[in-house]
């Protein structure tokens, strides 16, 4: 666009007189500095591309033909139509993976939303020492998922854990068996992924919290509004976009939870904490089952877009 | 917050003159608590982490937790050397994140100048599959990957994880948010100067994209540093396995010598928080630029 501009005024103030000629001679050069251009562009985005379109494009593609065939990695895959996914209806362990997987969503979306944004309203202050927090609260976002399951395991022992320890001393006598216990493993999971992830969605929604006009704030004052009339109908409206956003990816990321559950109970204890994203690492690379892993592949594949499209749709409603 | 109670009784003519004054030092004061309570809380995994690796095994689980290693014991430092492969795991790993890390920035940066700064047929169309494939998870395509990846003879090598992470979308998305802010000007003007579009980039962008260029470089160290998934599938290999992996099977072969798994997590968590506490300032600022612009 900036190189065309360039090109086009350059002849204008000249022609006046060879108006009828302008126009050709224009266009010629145009066309193929355009035709420059788009080279150009091309090469610069080509590096990348080759890479990004072999291991993310393509396979995206081939997936949805994978989930219609059996193939078991040997030889070649046979097309065998709504198969797979036929006998996902039937089968009773994808039905609690994909249980398990809501239940999860169900519980990390809301606490994870809640948390970050309490700690965003928390530390959006201008503050000695609020730099220090928010660099703590950030702080198990990008430490390695293994270390931290590891350790979370050990917090979490039933018999001489830190935390049932804790729970003892102030009253609890009878405290959860955690991760060796089908009821409670889930909920420890979504504890450590809350407090894993809270971090990274604090600062999304400080960032929002800081695009906020002060003058909404002052105006709320004079109108005589309350802190929390202030919350309500200046901080939050005003953070739509951002939770929406949030929202959308805290989904996206709760519906792929993989590594923190395969280390902390490898979906155990039974099937109680086995997730669709395992259940595809299971049959696809552990079973070599890669057809059905596919069409669990697109089970999940289909639920997170379908979810992002209802939250767009949403949004949309909501603006209007 | 001692300090804080300390200061209070210096001001008091002025507090007798403005109770307002002492209304916000209290609530500065609870603030303060709050947030160190929540501080505390969220650090509490890290700490015992690093005060189990300095203990011997039997003082890990003991009831009354103990809160402090008596006596420290350092032994454990020393020993986790011998008895894995620590030094080569944490060796490959660094060596991998740093090359996925350059060539991320470097394709990265290019094709986002690409789609910032040039204007040409499909480029839009382009970016949206870009921007499509974040919000696929990549569980669901692994599949198709790994096989596409066997057929290239890239599986059980370093070379797959490579290609896992350096051509990344979000490194393009990151990359293009920042020079749109970059004002059209700058490439008018060096374009008038007869600069190509290469010189720009290279010359006048990049060099003007410093705080973008760290924030993506430290995400993309870090993640790569922390995957899990990418090399449980591809580095069957135990030779070329990475920090995670290794940790991983660490935890399965000493699964009763809780000071020495406690040891090899610090280890791998330490280079990754030192690497945070030195761009922590860029962390902050990329995640709160890019992450919203969705």
């Amino acid at each position: 666009m900036a190189t065309l501009d360039v090109t086009a005024s350059a002849p204008a103030p000249v022609p006046a007189t060879v108006t009828p000629k302008a126009p050709r001679r224009e266009r010629a050069p145009g066309s193929r500095l355009r035709r420059r251009n788009t080279l150009i562009g091309w090469t610069f985005i080509l590096p990348n591309f080759i890479g990004f379109a072999t291991l993310t494009l393509v396979p995206v593609v081939i997936l949805l033909y994978l989930g219609f065939t059996s193939w078991n990695a040997f030889g070649a895959a046979t097309f065998t139509g709504t198969d797979n996914f036929e006998r996902l209806v039937r089968d009773t362990t994808f039905h609690t993976a994909l249980k398990n997987t809501i239940y999860f969503a169900v519980m990390h979306i809301p606490l994870t939303l809640g948390a970050s944004l309490g700690l965003a309203l928390l530390l959006n202050r201008k503050m000695r020492g609020m730099a220090f927090f928010r660099t703590v609260a950030f702080f198990p976002y990008i430490t390695s998922i293994v270390a931290i399951a590891v350790v979370w395991n050990m917090l979490f022992s039933p018999e001489a854990g830190v935390i049932n320890q804790m729970l003892m001393a102030i009253g609890i006598d009878d405290p959860p068996g955690w991760t060796t216990s089908t009821t409670w493993a889930m909920p420890a999971i979504v504890i450590v992924a809350t407090w894993r992830d809270m971090g990274y969605y604090m600062l999304l929604f400080l960032a929002g919290l800081q695009a906020i006009p002060s003058e909404l704030y002052e105006a709320a004052r004079v109108d005589g509004a309350s802190a929390v009339q202030r919350f309500r109908n200046v901080t939050l409206p005003s953070l739509r976009p951002t939770t929406f956003f949030v929202t959308v990816m805290l989904t996206i990321a709760s519906f792929k939870i993989f590594d923190l559950i395969l280390v902390m109970t490898n979906g155990g204890p039974g099937t109680s904490t086995l997730v669709l994203s395992q259940y595809i690492y299971r049959k696809g690379f552990v079973e070599n089952d890669f057809g059905y892993a596919s069409a669990i592949a697109v089970v999940l594949f289909v639920i997170c877009l379908g979810v992002t499209v209802l939250q767009f749709l949403a949004n949309k409603r909501r603006d209007a | 917050m001692a300090s804080l109670t300390l200061d209070r009784p210096a001001p008091p003519p002025a507090q007798r003159r403005d109770p307002r004054r002492t209304r916000r030092l209290l609530s500065a004061a609870l603030l303060y608590t709050v947030l160190v309570v929540a501080a505390a809380a969220i650090m509490l995994p890290f700490f015992w982490m690093v005060v189990s690796s300095l203990k011997n095994n039997n003082q890990i689980f003991t009831v009354p937790v103990q809160w402090l290693p008596d006596p420290a014991v350092w032994q454990n430092y020393l020993d986790i050397w011998d008895k894995s492969e620590m030094s080569r795991w944490l060796r490959t790993t660094l060596l991998l994140s740093i090359t996925v890390t350059l060539l991320q920035l470097f394709t990265g940066s290019f094709a986002a100048y690409g789609f910032a700064k040039m204007r040409f047929p499909g480029r839009d169309v382009l970016f949206l599959a870009y921007i499509g494939t974040i919000a696929v998870p990549w569980q669901a395509y692994m599949i198709p990957q790994f096989i596409l990846m066997t057929r290239l003879g890239l599986s059980n090598t370093l070379w797959a994880m490579v290609a896992l992470q350096a051509f990344g979308a979000f490194g393009v998305f990151l990359m293009k948010q920042f020079y749109e802010s970059i004002p059209e000007e700058l490439s008018e003007a060096a374009r008038i100067d007869g600069l190509s579009e290469y010189a720009i980039w290279w010359r006048i962008v990049l060099p003007l994209s410093g705080p973008a260029l760290a924030t993506l470089a430290l995400l993309t160290f870090v993640n790569t540093w922390n995957d899990y998934l990418g090399p449980l599938i591809y580095l069957r290999n135990p030779d070329i396995w990475t920090i995670q992996i290794g940790l991983r099977s660490l935890v399965s072969q000493y699964n009763a010598e809780y000071a020495l798994i406690m040891t090899g997590s610090v280890l791998s968590v330490l280079p990754i928080a030192i690497i945070f506490l030195l761009g922590q300032r860029y962390f902050v600022q990329g995640i709160a630029t890019s992450g919203l612009k969705g």
